[in-house]
C-alpha cells in the first residue's frame, strides 16, 4: 500500500461528470506523470460533493482547497502551482473560499458550515469503488455489530428508539416497519430498496448511490438480519446509469469480501443483494408498484391492505425503505439511537437531504438537521436569489407537494410543519422560484406531469387530473371562466379522496397550495387576462419601446409581417396580428423590444 | 423501417440474454431492458420470441413494453435528444428549447425527423438540476443553456 | 469475510489511505518544493520521509510541500511542525538525513540539532 502526501478528489456525481469532470481526471493523470508527482499525489474519484452549481469540483487535501468550476485547461496550473510547488491557486479556488489572503478549507464555506453530514458522510470523501475506503471509515462494523452482539429485537428497537423516518416521502417510522415485517408469518421474506426517485428536482438517493453505494448494501443486510429476509432487492430507476454502475461494482465487492453471500461473519447469516432496472414509470415509486415492477409485470399500484410488511414480493413479506433511509441506518447502530434521537425537532428526527434547485445561487444537494429553517436553506446555504430577483415561493414535495411562501420561511423545517403549510418533505426536492415565475404555469406544469404518468389504474386519478390540466392550459391561454376555479377545487378535492394510490392522492396538491397562496394570479389570468409574471405566452403583449432605432430588423424578422414603421423611426407591432413568436426581441439590437 | 434491426446476430444476443436470466425470479423486465439495447426497440418479433422462451403470454409483454416509457415498439433516430423537463430545468426555461430544437431539427417531440437522424424526447429529470436548463444527445450532456445554443449543438451532429 | 478482526485489519491498513482527508492533529512536516529546492534534491527528501513514515506506521504525521521557504542557498529545507513544541527547521537535507529525522525527531522525540538551521548559521 502506498501512503501519499495529497490527495486529489473530483467529484464524479452526474452533475459534475455532465459538466466534464472525466476529461479533468483524465488531464490529472496526465500531469501526474509529465511532473513525475503519480507516486506522491493521489487521484480520487468520488462521489457528488453537493455544490452542483460550482461543478467540476476538485479538493486537494491535506489543505482542503476547495477549486469550483474547474476546466481542462486549469489542470496544468493545479498541478504546477499547488501539487508541485504548494502554492493553492487562489484564483481558481470557489469564490467563497478565499477571504482577503485566507484560504477557507472546503468546510469552512457557507455551503457547508450549516450542514451536519449524516446520511451523505461520505460523499465526496471516499472513492465509491473501492471498498477498502468504506471499511476505513467505519464500514460494515455496523452489520458486525448487529450480527455478533444484537438479537433481531434490539436492532429493531434500536431504530425504533431512534425515532428515523421513512426519507422518500411519508415519513411512516422506520422501526415500525420493521417490526410489522418481523412478526409477519413466512417461510421466505424480503428486503427491497426504493431508489426509483422520479420527483423531478430531486436527486438524494441518486447521490447516495453514487458516492456511497456500501452504505445502502451494509444497511440493507443489517435490515435482512432483522425481519428475517436473506434476499434483498434494489429497485434503481434506468435514468441513473452512473448509480446503477457503482452499485454494481460494490455488490460484487462485497461479496468478494464475503460481506455479502453465505455465512457472513461466521454467524451462520445468509444474505444476496440484487439489482432491479426501473424502465421510466414514475408511479413504480409507489410501493406496491415498485413490488409489482420487480415481479417483471406493469408497475401498477393495488389497494392496501394487505401492505408489503404482509403481502409483498411474489406475496411474501417485505420490508421496503428508500435509499436515504437506508443511509442512515448504519450510523444509527454504531452511534446510538441516543445519538440521533438527539438530532431534529421532536417528532421529526436525525438530519434530511435536501435537493436545491431553480432560481437559487447555489444549487446542489445539502443535508440539514432537521428543524433547520427555510430561510436558512434558501438564503445562507443557498446563498439566495440570483440577478437581484425577489423570492416567490419554495416548492418542495414534487408534483406531491406544494408552495411555501415568504412569509413562511422561517418555519423548522419537518414532517409535520410542512405538511401543515399544505406542502410536505417528499422525498426532498427543492425548487426555489422567483418573481418571474407563473405560479398558474407552475402547477400546469405539474399536472401535465401527473397526467403523463398516471398509470390509468384507477378513475379519479386518470380522468381528474386530464380534465384539470385541460382547464388549467384554458387559463394559462387566457380562456379561463370564473366557473374554472371552482371546478378546479372540486376536481382536487375529489381526486384526493377517491384515488387508488399516493400518486392520485397527492396530484392536485400543487394546484391546491397555488390557489391557496396565489389565488390572485389565477383571478389576473381568468378575469384580467393578464399574467403577472410574464410567463404565460398567450398572455404576453409584445410592445417596442421609445429605445428604437428603427433599424428595421425586427420587421423583416416578423414571420406574420405586422410590425410597421419607417426606417430611423420608432416602429410598432400590430397587437391583433402577432403571433407572439418572439423573433422580433430576439433580432433586436438595442433591446428595444420587451413583452408584458 | 428505415434500418433493418432484426437480424441473426441480434437474435442471436437475445438468446444469450434469455438464458442467462431464464431461472431468475421475475426475468422479464431485465430481458426487457438489454433486448431493447440490443434491437433498439422491441417491436412484435421481438416480443414473440421473448414470449416463447420465457413462456409468458404475449399479452402480458405487449402490457408491460407499452407500460414503461424506455421500451419502444419503433426504432429511434440515430441522435437521441433528450431536453429534460424536470422542475428545476422548467423554472429555468427549458421550454424554449424544446421548441427551438423542434423548429431546427424538423422533429416533433415525442417523434423522430423525417431523415432518421434526430428523435426528440422531453425526458424526466436526470438529476443535473445544478447545470439547469440541460439537455443530452445519446451520451453528451449540454447544460447551463440558453435558447440560441441549439443551433450550434445541432450542427456538431 | 469470517470474522470481525479480519473487518478490523482491512480497516487499519485502509485508513492510513484515507486519513489526509480527516480533520487532523499531529505533526506536519513541511517540504520546501519550490524550483529551488527540487533543483537542489527535495524530491528525493519527500520520497524518502512518506517512505519512513510508512514503514513506522506514523498515522499522526502529515507530510506536505510548499513554496519557497526563502532561503535558497540551504535548500532542500524541511520544517517540522509538532503540536505544542517551536518549529523547527532542518536544512541541506537529503534521504539519509529525512531518515535520521524521522527516526530521532519524530519518533523519539530529540531534535537533530546539527541538521538545524541553528546549527549551520553558528
Amino acid at each position: 500500500m502506498e501512503l501519499y502526501r495529497s490527495h486529489v478528489l473530483i467529484c464524479g456525481g452526474t452533475g459534475c461528470t455532465s459538466s466534464g469532470s472525466v476529461k479533468i481526471l483524465e488531464k490529472f493523470e496526465q500531469e501526474l506523470e509529465k511532473h513525475d508527482l503519480t507516486k506522491e499525489v493521489k487521484l480520487v474519484k468520488t462521489g457528488c460533493f453537493g455544490l452542483c452549481e460550482a461543478g467540476p469540483i476538485v479538493i486537494v487535501y491535506p489543505e482542503g482547497a476547495f477549486y469550483s468550476q474547474i476546466k481542462v485547461e486549469d489542470v496544468e496550473k493545479i498541478t504546477e502551482e499547488h501539487l508541485l510547488k504548494g502554492r493553492i491557486v487562489k484564483e481558481l479556488l470557489y469564490k467563497e473560499a478565499v477571504e482577503g489572503d485566507q484560504v477557507k478549507s472546503v468546510n469552512e464555506v457557507g455551503f457547508y458550515k450549516k450542514q451536519q453530514r449524516v446520511a451523505l458522510r461520505n460523499c465526496g470523501v471516499i472513492n465509491p469503488e473501492n471498498i477498502d475506503e468504506y471499511i476505513a471509515m467505519d464500514g460494515y462494523r455496523a452489520l458486525g455489530k448487529v450480527l455478533t452482539e444484537m438479537t433481531p429485537e434490539e436492532v429493531i428497537d434500536t431504530i425504533k428508539k431512534s425515532g428515523l423516518r421513512g426519507r422518500g416521502g411519508g415519513g411512516f417510522p422506520t422501526g415500525l416497519k420493521w417490526e410489522f415485517t418481523y412478526r409477519a408469518k413466512g417461510d421466505q421474506k424480503y428486503v427491497a430498496c426504493n431508489a426509483d426517485e422520479g420527483d423531478p428536482g430531486a436527486f438524494m438517493d441518486r447521490s447516495v448511490l453514487e458516492g456511497d453505494p456500501h452504505a445502502v448494501i451494509e444497511a440493507m443486510a443489517i435490515a435482512g438480519y432483522a425481519v428475517g429476509a436473506n434476499q434483498g432487492y434494489v429497485y434503481v430507476r434506468a435514468e441513473y446509469p452512473i448509480a446503477v454502475k457503482r452499485l454494481q461494482i460494490a455488490i460484487e465487492q462485497a461479496k468478494k469480501y464475503g460481506l455479502l453471500g453465505k455465512d457472513i461473519f461466521g454467524t451462520g447469516f445468509d444474505f444476496d443483494l440484487e439489482v432491479r432496472l426501473g424502465a421510466g414509470a414514475f408511479v413504480c415509486g409507489e410501493e406496491t408498484a415498485l413490488l409489482q415492477s420487480i415481479e417483471g409485470k406493469r408497475g401498477m399500484p393495488r389497494p392496501r391492505p394487505p401492505f408489503p410488511a404482509n403481502k409483498g414480493l411474489w406475496d411474501k413479506p417485505t420490508l421496503l425503505n428508500n435509499v436515504e433511509t437506508y443511509a442512515n441506518i448504519p450510523q444509527i447502530i454504531l452511534k446510538g439511537a441516543d445519538w440521533f434521537a438527539g438530532i431534529g425537532t421532536e417528532k421529526s428526527k436525525g438530519t434530511k437531504v435536501f435537493a436545491l434547485g431553480g432560481k437559487i445561487n447555489n444549487t446542489g444537494l445539502l443535508e440539514i438537521p432537521m428543524g433547520t429553517t427555510l430561510r436558512e436553506v434558501i438564503f445562507e446555504i443557498g446563498g439566495g436569489i440570483p440577478n437581484g430577483k425577489k423570492f416567490k415561493a419554495v416548492q418542495t414535495g414534487g408534483p406531491s407537494g406544494g408552495c411555501i411562501t415568504a412569509e413562511h420561511l422561517d418555519t423548522p423545517i419537518d414532517y409535520d410543519n410542512l405538511i401543515a403549510l399544505g406542502s410536505m418533505m417528499g422525498s426532498g426536492g427543492m425548487i426555489v422560484m422567483d418573481e418571474d415565475n407563473c405560479m398558474v404555469d407552475i402547477a400546469r406544469f405539474f399536472l401535465d406531469f401527473t397526467v403523463d404518468e398516471s398509470c390509468g389504474k384507477c378513475t379519479p386519478c386518470r380522468e381528474g387530473t386530464k380534465r384539470m390540466l385541460e382547464i388549467l392550459e384554458k387559463i394559462t391561454e387566457g380562456k379561463g371562466e370564473p366557473a374554472d376555479l371552482e371546478k378546479l377545487e372540486n376536481l382536487a378535492y375529489t381526486i384526493k379522496s377517491a384515488s387508488l394510490c399516493g400518486l392520485g392522492q397527492t396530484a392536485p396538491n400543487p394546484v391546491l397550495s397555488t390557489l391557496q397562496y396565489f389565488r390572485d394570479e389565477y383571478e389576473a389570468h381568468v378575469y384580467d387576462k393578464k399574467c403577472p409574471a410574464g410567463a404565460c405566452q398567450s398572455l404576453l403583449q409584445y410592445f417596442i419601446t421609445e429605445a428604437c432605432k428603427g433599424c428595421t430588423l425586427c420587421a423583416k424578422a416578423c414571420p406574420v409581417g405586422c410590425i410597421s414603421g419607417e426606417t430611423k423611426k420608432l416602429h410598432s407591432i400590430d397587437q391583433d396580428a402577432c403571433i407572439k413568436c418572439g423573433a422580433c426581441m430576439e433580432k433586436c439590437p438595442f433591446n428595444a423590444i420587451i413583452k408584458k | 423501417m428505415a434500418k433493418n434491426i432484426l437480424t441473426k446476430e441480434n437474435f442471436e444476443k437475445l438468446d444469450q440474454v434469455i438464458k442467462k436470466y431464464k431461472d431468475t425470479k421475475g426475468a422479464l423486465m431485465p430481458v426487457l431492458t438489454e433486448g431493447q439495447k440490443i434491437f433498439g426497440a422491441l417491436p412484435l418479433e421481438v416480443q414473440k420470441v421473448i414470449s416463447e422462451k420465457l413462456n409468458i403470454p404475449m399479452a402480458e409483454i405487449y402490457g408491460v413494453v407499452t407500460f414503461y416509457s424506455q421500451f419502444s415498439l419503433e426504432p429511434k433516430g440515430d441522435y437521441l435528444i433528450g431536453v429534460c423537463l424536470g422542475t428545476a430545468c422548467y423554472v429555468k426555461g427549458a421550454q424554449a428549447i424544446i421548441d427551438r430544437i423542434s423548429k431546427e431539427a424538423n422533429v416533433e417531440v415525442g417523434g423522430t425527423s423525417p431523415d432518421g437522424k434526430f428523435s426528440l424526447e422531453a425526458t424526466r429529470c436526470i438529476g443535473a438540476c445544478g447545470l439547469a436548463p440541460v439537455l443530452t444527445v445519446n451520451e453528451d450532456v449540454y447544460g447551463r443553456l440558453v435558447e440560441s445554443d441549439v443551433p450550434g449543438i445541432l450542427a456538431k451532429y | 469475510m469470517k470474522s470481525l478482526e479480519e473487518l478490523a485489519k482491512i480497516r487499519e491498513e485502509a485508513l492510513k489511505k484515507v486519513d489526509l482527508r480527516k480533520e487532523r492533529k499531529g505533526t506536519r512536516i513541511v517540504v520546501g518544493m519550490a524550483t529551488c529546492g527540487i533543483s537542489a534534491g527535495a524530491r528525493p527528501v519527500l520520497t524518502a520521509l512518506l517512505e519512513e513514515v510508512q514503514k513506522r506506521n506514523l498515522s499522526d504525521v502529515e507530510i506536505t510541500q510548499t513554496g519557497c521557504i526563502g532561503v535558497c542557498r540551504l535548500e532542500p529545507i524541511i520544517e517540522v511542525y509538532k503540536e505544542g513544541d517551536d518549529k523547527v527547521t532542518y536544512v541541506e537535507m537529503n534521504a539519509e538525513k529525512a531518515k535520521r529525522v524521522i527516526a530521532e525527531h519524530i519518533v523519539n522525540g530529540r531534535v537533530v540539532s546539527e541538521y538545524t538551521i541553528g546549527a549551520y548559521e553558528k
